[in-house]
């Protein structure tokens, strides 16, 4: 079933990755450039993004608000540019722990082969058939909503994904011969599996975090979108989409488009970066 | 020589009945941890189930009786065996904000939200396998494809329902803004723009892997061959390419539909659908654990039936699946 439901991912990424090299430079250019506005992003919006003004509300686009106000006349573009590190330190966050704990596992399990190999292969299937939305809001429940609960809960839900990445590239490696020639000097398990192991999976690493990383995104928004995660006023585009969505009855769409688009361009240059990396990196092809 | 295609027969039907046993027991075991994990993590949530149900101004003994009725200072391992016995019976307890019957809240809700994911399925498998054939034969329609594919995979619902409300309610005022409907013409009516929002990301899932399947399918030396003998291409596809494309197909199909599942809990809040996903969200703002609880398991029994299922089906159909047991 695991093995079914990724394959889905693998053929996706496949056709991303058979796009070149213009497409590894464009998606590249794109996910730096708004990985950089989500660093400097709240220092060079123009306005105070939580700062209303009841009489400028829902105007659209002009000279002194580029992309228009929201109903409460707070500066869309600086809305947006504010948000984007919220935006961006969920799926960073999501994708640190997944990667800690999916390489970890991947590695120990490669390593001592045999049942390990087999229980944790199962362990992954399980959490594989686990709905992600569904862990995040519960989490939530748990844990109070908020930024930390999904995201913590999203970094377990994204683990198996990583670790069946690693584990590939891992097994290969632990069957080279410089581990064996490693032990025969003596070296502990630990010192090989940090110092040389860990270091020969990066790049697979790399490549998967960078693809999960615009999933990631899309589920943490989605989750603040439904007011479970980010909580207004803070600005993040899950919220301004969320706040778009009354605004739209009044046919105002500017906001729902703004969020809306930097989410999907988002997604769409980290999907691909993430395949292109993952044809370079000598991983699954 | 003469007894090794009956004995192999044998072996590959034991093979069968063993990968259906252990399939199975593994789905009730996956269905039972969870129902585990979710009970003790609201067990250990914020929020007093007691002063929900009395307010603030019950008297002490009238908190004690209750804590006593609702075995709320029994052990934990009880407790969860007091809630399970009673969720195997139907009796998932009682709401702590209406008071009504967690069932009873569950029951028509249920209806509605098997409803959206049945016409986002349905949508689901029509545009998914037919984006896909046209993505998998040609190499024009496979840009295409590949474009729209692309696309729909990046646009979270929760966007795709904004778009859809903006353009098709408000603007258009084709459809309804919110709300579940009355009646059964009414309800398709309402539910039309959700599912549409719901069906996005896995259609574009399901299309990408039929046009890839069917894509391997047409460069085989069977069908080039066939082809080459002069058999037209309709049949070719018909009766050879898609015949053997189906699994992949079949089962991205069916991990969609597991999705679709879990998707309701966010488009039907979006939508003001009065499904079991808004009701799980408002039950998790209102601290109504007992219905979240009932809720998150009959997602997640849903959600492994559908894998189950599709499981099973593979086991059934492809002899080299029975192998791998």
């Amino acid at each position: 079933m695991a093995v079914t439901l990724a394959a889905v991912g693998d053929v996706t990424r496949r056709r991303f990755a058979a796009m070149g090299r213009p497409a590894l430079v464009a998606s590249a250019v794109v996910a730096g450039a708004l990985a950089v506005l989500a660093i400097i992003g709240p220092w060079i919006a123009p306005y105070d993004p939580d700062a209303t003004d009841v009489l400028s509300s829902g105007q659209g686009p002009s000279a002194r608000h580029l992309l228009g106000t929201d109903s409460l006349g707070r500066d869309i573009l600086s809305r947006a540019l504010a948000g984007a590190r919220l935006s961006f330190a969920g799926p960073a966050v999501i994708v640190l722990i997944s990667t800690v704990l999916g390489t970890a596992l991947a590695i120990f399990s490669a390593w001592h082969g045999g049942w390990v190999d087999r229980m944790a292969n199962r362990f992954l299937n399980v959490m594989f058939s686990v709905p992600g939305i569904l862990v995040a809001v519960l989490s939530s429940a748990v844990f109070g909503a908020g930024f930390w609960a999904p995201v913590l809960a999203l970094g377990v839900v994204y683990t198996p994904y990583m670790a069946r990445a690693v584990r590939s590239v891992a097994i290969r490696e632990r069957h080279q011969g410089y581990v064996e020639s490693l032990q025969l000097a003596g070296m502990s398990s630990w010192r090989i599996g940090f110092r040389h192991l860990a270091p020969n999976v990066m790049p697979i690493v790399v490549a998967q975090g960078t693809y999960g990383f615009g999933t990631a995104l899309a589920d943490f928004a989605a989750v603040s979108f439904i007011g479970l995660g980010v909580q207004p006023p803070q600005a993040e585009w899950g919220v301004m989409v969320s706040d778009g969505r009354s605004e739209l009855l009044d046919g105002a769409l500017q906001q729902s488009l703004v969020a809306g688009t930097l989410i999907v361009v988002t997604v769409i240059a980290f999907n691909v970066l993430g395949a292109q990396l993952s044809t370079r990196s000598g991983g699954r092809r | 020589m003469k007894n090794s295609a009956p004995r192999r027969e044998a072996t590959s039907r034991n093979g069968t009945v063993r990968r259906f046993v252990t399939t199975i027991l593994g789905a009730v075991a996956t269905i039972l941890a969870a129902s585990l994990v979710i009970f003790a993590g609201l067990s250990v949530a914020p929020g007093d189930p007691v002063a929900q149900l009395l307010g603030a101004k019950a008297t002490d003994q009238a908190r004690a009786n209750l804590r006593q009725d609702l075995g709320l200072d029994d052990p934990f391992l009880e407790r969860y065996w007091h809630w399970l016995t009673g969720a195997l019976h139907g009796d998932f307890g009682v709401s702590l904000t209406s008071r009504q019957d967690v069932t009873a809240l569950i029951g028509p809700r249920l209806a509605t939200t098997f409803l959206l994911v049945a016409m986002a399925a349905l949508l689901v498998v029509l545009l998914g396998i037919g984006l896909g054939v046209i993505g998998g034969v040609g190499a024009r329609g496979r840009a295409v494809v590949s474009a729209l594919v692309g696309l729909g995979i990046a646009v979270p619902s929760f966007v795709a329902a904004n778009a859809l409300i903006g353009v098709f309610a408000v603007k258009l005022g084709w459809f309804p803004t919110y709300g579940s409907g009355d009646g059964f013409a009414d309800r398709i009516w309402h539910l039309t723009l959700p599912a549409v929002a719901l069906s996005i990301g896995y259609g574009a899932y399901v299309s990408q892997l039929t046009s890839a399947a069917v894509a391997e399918e047409s460069e085989k030396e069977y069908v080039v061959t066939a082809r080459g003998r002069g058999v037209p291409s309709g049949i070719v596809l018909r009766h050879h390419t898609l015949r053997n494309a189906i699994m992949p197909v079949l089962t991205a199909s069916g991990l969609a539909v597991a999705g679709l599942v879990a998707g309701t809990v966010v488009v039907e809040q979006i939508f003001a659908i009065d499904g079991i996903g808004a009701l799980l969200i408002r039950s998790i703002t209102s601290k109504d654990y007992p219905v979240v609880t009932a809720v998150s398991l009959i997602i997640v029994i849903v959600f492994v039936l559908v894998t189950t299922v599709i499981d099973l089906i593979q086991v059934a159909l492809d002899p080299r699946e029975r192998a791998k047991s």
